[in-house]
């Protein structure tokens, strides 16, 4: 049995040799071969290529994006920095001013104070001066009238010479005003 | 272990069953990729993603790394289509029903290697006009005096050796493998119907072997598509930058 296998596969071995080639094997493979090919260069590459292509457009488009994205932001973020330094420095600029301003206030009050006590005091000073002063007049006069009166009562010579009274009475007053001096002394 | 006439033409052999698995691959790639590439979606589907990533393989890890530069896009739909239609004829072998790889018949791998042959040629005098076959041939940096015996090296391993081999290399290996593995199965069913039960357990051994081989099969089958596309792609290089080798 294993006689007639083997005799057949030699016989068959023999009747071909695999070298050479059937040409309608060929025809076949080629005619496929070229359907292939077209339908390759014209759908399968073109559809691949572009689908490749919007990709990586997609992906680099993306990447701007982001990429924009994070400029606006950290540019937003020194813009708020700066904002937040500016209004800083305001409300620093606001108390100076404010506590400068409050003792300016404080020192024009207590000069105005200080100047309005001396005025008061000063115009004191001059009112009781001359109340002293008038007083001073009439206690003169009328010291002098009362004493002359007096006088020449107890000593019963009239002495109605205004002038020659005034001038006796003058000399009283300053023997009297001596009299103190010299006691003070 | 001759094919079946399909339909018989009256020619040669008819209609085979390797011309219709032949079509048949036609059919599946280009189904395939169809559908893969139709949505073009943003971000890819199971479907698209697989197909982005064979069709990238071919692109990228073939095209631009052997031939790179700026036109290395022009070749691509070529050695998109032969991976494809390689590994495709190839994968058959390994498919349990259909096992036999297109490529075992020499037919196909002759017409490949002819449509590769011609068009790196093609490339090389439109790069570089007839003086191609000065740059082709004749390797600078040689003193002259060796050149009579390195000129007819080089014309007969550029332009006689090189399809020859390109085709047989892809035929040799499938034929090799569609023939081991059809052996092997022989072997089994042999030795399981032998009356003695200590030879009916060897076919255990021979079974493990043919997995083996199986797998090692599959392998190449895989790696024959690779090949040959990567040779197709550096014979390309080599024609578009003659003037630098």
């Amino acid at each position: 049995m294993y006689q007639t296998i083997i005799s057949a596969a030699v016989e068959g071995a023999e009747a071909t040799n695999p070298l050479v080639p059937n040409v309608w094997e060929m025809g076949v493979v080629l005619a496929g071969f070229a359907v292939l090919m077209y339908i390759v260069v014209k759908f399968v590459v073109p559809m691949f290529e572009k689908t490749f292509a919007e990709r990586a457009e997609a992906i680099e488009g993306g990447i701007a994006k982001a990429e924009k994205a994070q400029a606006e932001a950290s540019a937003a973020l020194e813009e708020y920095k700066q904002q937040l330094t500016d209004a800083r420095a305001e409300a620093n600029r606001i108390r100076e001013e404010a506590r400068a301003e409050g003792a300016q206030i404080l020192a024009d009050l207590k000069e105005k104070a200080a100047s309005e006590s001396a005025r008061i005091t000063a115009q004191a000073h001059v009112q009781i001066e001359s109340e002293r002063q008038a007083a001073v007049v009439s206690l003169r006069s009328e010291v002098g009238t009362l004493a002359t009166t007096l006088a020449g009562r107890i000593v019963g010579e009239a002495l109605n010479d205004d002038e020659r009274s005034a001038r006796v009475v003058d000399r009283f007053l300053a023997d009297l005003e001596n009299q103190n001096a010299g006691a003070a002394k | 272990m001759h094919l079946p006439a399909i339909l018989p033409w009256g020619v040669a052999d008819g209609f085979s069953k390797q011309m219709l698995l032949v079509i048949l691959s036609v059919v599946i790639i280009a189904t395939f990729f169809l559908l893969a590439a139709r949505k073009q979606q943003l971000v890819p589907g199971k479907l698209q993603f697989a197909g982005e990533m064979a069709y990238g393989f071919v692109r990228n890890g073939i095209a631009k790394d052997i031939i790179g530069g700026k036109d290395f896009m022009k070749y691509v739909p070529l050695l998109f289509s032969l991976f494809f239609f390689i590994l495709v004829n190839n994968i058959y072998g390994a498919i349990p029903v259909i096992q036999l790889p297109s490529f075992s018949h020499v037919g196909g791998a002759y017409v490949l290697a002819g449509i590769v042959y011609v068009t790196w040629i093609a490339i090389g005098i439109k790069k570089n006009g007839l003086k191609y076959f000065k740059l082709a041939t004749v390797p600078s940096g040689v003193p002259v005096y060796i050149l009579p015996i390195v000129i007819p090296i080089e014309i007969i391993s550029n332009f006689l050796v090189r399809p020859v081999t390109h085709s047989l290399r892809l035929f040799a290996t499938m034929l090799a493998g569609h023939l081991i593995v059809m052996i092997a199965g022989s072997g089994i069913e042999f030795l399981v119907m032998q009356e003695n039960i200590l030879l009916k357990g060897t076919s255990l051994l021979v079974i493990a072997g043919a997995v083996a081989m199986y797998m090692l099969e599959a392998l190449i089958m895989a790696l024959q598509a690779y090949v040959f596309t990567l040779l197709t792609a550096i014979y390309i290089e080599g024609a578009l930058h003659a003037d630098s080798h």
